[in-house]
Order: structure tokens, then sequence, then C-alpha cells
């Protein structure tokens, strides 16, 4: 049998390997499942990160050559690159569009993977690698963030840095660690330099090439039940030269497009030299850290700045664990009945946390309430304990209203997903001026 | 004679030796990242780092009730209504961004996440949990001087901390 029924999806013969497609064929199989080209399997998110570290590394080099990292210098470099040095600015805004999509796309491989259950044994370690990745690309992204030395940079990062200090016992000396000093500096400006052009993507290159080692080991991506037969499970299979490296050709070759056309319509921001004697108001964080510093409005800076970030990263790490002994179905949400409780449940949580940010904005101004309480009470050990429940909570409806042990975790996940997402987007694009909430 | 039988190592003396290699390997990775967080953090006592007396000014300049900035030192002088003087620094104690001081409302309201602060350094409005740090002040011949060099981390105002003529 052939699951392909439309003919113009047809798999193609096989084609005698070029040179170059021996070298893609060291990545993949020389024959892959039918079931794992269409587009909608994954949306080629994983490839497009993959793209995207390539353009970020041709144009990082090339940055390289103009770019000074001294305070003194650095902001002059910049300057000097979009303003004098021929196709700079291009050069400048590609890298930064690059940047920021590779966030958006890792982010967005991530859920692809855990609504279609691709995190589950026996993919389990390689969930691990990817959430390795991703904490490496926003890294990657953040440390890039000071080196132009402008207003934004300097303090954002004196604000992201600062959340160090929360960290209980070794706040203070994490803090020092991370600006080399008391303040933000010289010596953090090399300390970010060195991250951002060698550790950091020399680490995220090794563990690349674990991650697509473990797909290939594994055999391949995640497929439906039902892709194949007794016989085969996985379904029939095509040669993967052209069917699937044309698709790849064409992903890399699309996202490469995205890139240059927001490149050429928008310019990287750049503003006035860093003042470290004068904060902007209002002082934003890049907009994938906008969902925290919406946070640190709200909690208590050992919650909001250490205590939550710290909890998601261990949630995805131990979701895989959580995912019961059930093989995933390899489905989208894992059934109709999962999607359904996820999108409830994420449909709750979005507009849940919607009203909590607008009900807090005359109490947050206001005396405190339960004055006789401490800070680290009120507004940190009991809205813990408050998200605690909410989660479990959203678990415990979920499974029992019918809901496998996979789903009703997803269903806690998506809740907790979408209140961060609102969280982003409130402190991306409804804070002003003193952090008021004002309209677009 | 006979030649002694070569046994095997018993299992246990293995396995003992196996956790105490791993323990071993534990006990120099700790080591190491220790070396190189402290190899990145310098000490508190950054060699004279801003080891700097700001001189503020004559007394008289300073009406009560008053907040004059010194963006130099990165300190506001204020004299309270007593007459009193605290010098306050203005790195917001939530995450280090600088805190403007308006005259008319009389707080500084930090821009980054909205905490709030009366002229004694206080909190008026979370999410700050501690009020700005001090600077020493001394007052020598009629002259107001800051020492900026040093840092005074506080809980809460105290009529203490104020330095009067």
């Amino acid at each position: 049998m052939s699951p392909v029924t439309d003919p113009r999806e047809a798999p193609l013969p096989a084609r005698k390997p070029s040179g170059f497609s021996n070298l893609v064929l060291h990545l993949h199989p020389k024959l892959v499942p039918a079931a794992a080209l269409p587009l909608s399997r994954t949306f080629g998110l994983g490839g497009g990160a993959a793209v995207l570290f390539l353009i970020l590394a041709v144009t990082g080099s090339l940055l390289l050559v103009v770019y000074e990292p001294s305070p003194e210098r650095a902001h002059g470099t910049v300057t000097r690159l979009v303003d004098e040095v021929p196709f700079g600015a291009l050069v400048r805004n590609v890298h930064h569009w690059a940047a920021n999509g590779m966030v958006l796309v890792t982010l967005l491989h991530l859920l692809r993977v855990f609504y279609r259950g691709g995190h589950l044994p026996p993919r389990r370690g390689n969930w691990f690698a990817g959430v390795a990745l991703l904490l490496l690309v926003v890294a990657c992204a953040f440390t890039g963030y000071l080196l132009p030395w402008d207003q934004l940079a300097f303090w954002a990062v004196t604000i992201a840095t600062g959340m160090l200090e929360y960290a209980p016992m070794v706040g203070g000396l994490l803090l020092r660690a991370a600006r080399g000093g008391a303040d933000v500096g010289p010596a953090t400006l090399a300390r970010f330099f060195v991250l951002h052009v060698a550790i950091l993507p020399i680490a995220m290159l090794l563990l690349l090439a674990f991650h697509f080692w473990l797909v290939r080991k594994v055999g391949g991506v995640i497929l439906p039940e039902g892709s194949g037969d007794r016989a085969s499970p996985r379904g029939a299979l095509v040669p993967t030269s052209p069917n699937l490296t044309q698709r790849e050709g064409a992903m890399a070759l699309g996202v490469l497009a995205a890139v240059m056309v927001a490149a050429a319509l928008w310019d990287a921001p750049l503003l006035a030299q860093a003042n470290p004697g004068m904060s902007p108001n209002p002082a934003k964080a890049p907009w994938y850290f906008m969902g925290v510093q919406e946070l640190l409005v709200h909690l208590h800076p050992a919650l909001g700045a250490v205590g939550v970030p710290l909890l998601g990263v261990v949630l995805l790490l131990a979701l895989p664990a959580l995912g019961g002994r059930q093989p995933p179905t390899g489905r989208w949400f894992g059934s109709a009945r999962g999607a359904r409780h996820a999108l409830v449940a994420a449909a709750v949580g979005a507009v849940g946390t919607a009203a909590l940010v607008v009900a807090n904005e005359p109490l947050r101004r206001a005396p405190p309430w339960l004055p006789g309480i401490p800070p680290a009470v009120r507004s940190g050990a009991l809205p813990l304990a408050a998200m605690a429940m909410l989660l479990l909570g959203a678990a415990w409806l979920s499974r029992r209203r019918g809901a496998t042990r996979i789903e009703s975790v997803q269903s806690a996940v998506s809740f907790a997903l979408a209140s961060f997402g609102v969280l982003t987007l409130v402190g991306v694009f409804l804070r002003g001026q003193g952090m008021a909430l004002v309209l677009p | 004679m006979t030649a002694p039988s070569i046994e095997p190592a018993a299992p246990d003396r293995r396995d003992f030796l196996g956790k105490v290699g791993k323990g071993l390997g534990i006990l120099a990775g700790v080591e190491l990242l220790a070396v190189v967080v402290a190899y990145l953090a310098p000490g508190k006592g950054g060699a004279g780092r801003g080891a700097a007396l700001v001189v503020a000014g004559p007394v008289g300049e300073f009406t009560p009730s008053s907040v004059r900035a010194f963006p130099g030192g990165k300190f506001y002088l204020a004299r309270l209504a007593d007459g009193g003087f605290l010098a306050l620094s203005s790195r917001c104690t939530h995450l280090g961004c600088m805190v403007p001081w308006d005259a008319k409302q009389r707080v500084f309201p930090c821009p980054c996440h909205a905490s709030r602060f009366d002229e004694r350094g206080d909190v008026l409005a979370p999410p700050a949990t501690r009020p700005l740090d001090l600077f020493p002040v001394v007052i020598e011949g009629g002259i107001v001087k800051v020492d900026t060099s040093r840092r005074i981390g506080r809980a809460r105002f105290e009529p203490g901390q104020v330095t009067y003529l």
C-alpha cells in the first residue's frame, strides 16, 4: 500500500547522489518514510533553526571584522558599520532578524515536538538535548544583545543580570561572576563577547550534531499511528534524495528569503551610547524575556526572577517522566479530545492571566494588602502555591474528563504556556512609561 | 609451593573502587567549577574602585525638605524636614535601574518595574523589597561630603541613619 494518494505527492525516483547529496546523506538515511515528508509533519522547524544558525555564523563572522568589544569603542564601531561600511547595515539587520527568528523558531520547534509526543521515549534523550539547545539559543541571543553598548543593551543587561542576585545563597557571587564587578562595565562586555562569539556557538554546534545524530538513530521524526502496517510499521519508504533533500532545500531558501525581507524592511534598533547614569523609561528587556519582566512587576523578585524561570526549565526536563507508560500516538495533541482539553486549558490560562494583570494594576500602586505579612510570603510563597494548585488542578480536571495521562499533563502545560504567552504580549505591547498599562 | 590462583576482584571491592572513582570525579568537577567562578567573580573590595569623597557643598545650600541629584556620584543628597542629611544611592534595590526624583509627587519612581521610594529611601510600592542604599555623609566645617566608596544596605529607614550638623 502507499500512504500517498495525491499524484502530485508521488515519490520521485532515486537520483545518483552527487558530492553534495552525499554530504546531506550523512545526516539522513538513504530511504525515508513517505509519511515523514508532508510539511505539516514538522513544519521544517528544526531544519529552519539549523539554517538560521548557519546564517548567523556567516553574518556574525562579517560583523566581527568591524566590531571592537570595549565600552569606549563598541558603540562607535556599530555606528560606523551602519553608516559607512558598504552593506554594513544589511549584514547587521540580517544577523538581528536571524537571531530573533532563531529564538522564535526554536520555541515553535519545541512546541511541535511536545504536542506530537516527540519528547516521550524513545525520543526522551533528544528532548533533553533540545531543551539544552533552547537555553543555548536564548543565551546566545541575550549575550549578543549587550554588544552594541547602547542604552537598550546596557539597561536590559543590568536588569537581567540583576536577577541573579535573588538566587538563594550564591546570588551575590553569581552576580559578580556575570558582571565581573558590582556594575555592568568593561568586564561584563568582555565576558559577554567571549560567550557570544566563542563558547556558546561552539557548544551549540557540538550539541546540534548530537541532536541530529539522535534523530537519525531513533529512525527519524515521530509519525502518527497507522502510518504503515504490521510488515512495515513506518509505511512505504522513498529515496531521500531528491524527495526529502528538495523539500529541505526549499525550506532553507524560504528561511533565507524571509530573513532578507525582514532585514530590508526593518532596521535593527540602535539607541544612543550607554549612559550608566540614566535608565530609559520604560526600560524593556528583549521580547523573549518580557514574560519574566512582566512577572517581576507583580511578584517578589526571588519568585519572578529566579523561581519561575528555574521551575519552568525543571518542568520542561520533567515532561518525559510525567508522560506515563503509554506510547505517544504521534498525532497532534494525542487525540481530538487532547486537542480540545489543551485548547480549553490555554483559553482559561490566557483569559485568567489577562484578568489578573488588569486587576493588579491599581492594587500594586496602593499600600500593600495584608501589611503584617512579609513580602516574601505575600508576593512570593502565596502566588507560588497558587500557581502550583492551578497547574495540578488543570491536569486533574483534564484527567477526570477522560484524558489520558499524557493529555492531562499536556493540558496543564498548555495552561502555563498560554499564561506566559499573555504575560509576554502584555509586556511587549501594553507597558508604557513607568510600566503603566497603555494601549499599543 | 603452588601458584596462587588468580581470582577476580570481589564485586563489592570493584563496586567500592568504582564509587570512589565517581566521587573523586564529581569532586574534581566541583573544584573546577569553583575555580572558574572565583576567576570570574572579583572580590567585593575592588581595590580603591570609586574611592571618591564627593564634596556636595556648604550646608546652607541645601534647604530642608529638598532633594538634589549628584549624577556623577550616582546618589541623591536629601535634606529632610528636620534638617538632617541622607545620601541615597540612585540605584534601585530591585534590579539596578537608576531612579529619577519626581519633585512634584516627592517620590523616586523606578522606570523599570515601577517600584516607588520616598525621600528617606523607604519603599512606597513594590516590587522592591529594600529601601534605597545609603552612602555615609560627613559634615566638616559646614561642608557636606559623601563617601561613595562605601555602600550601606538596610532593611528599613531608621532615625540613626540621618546625619545632623
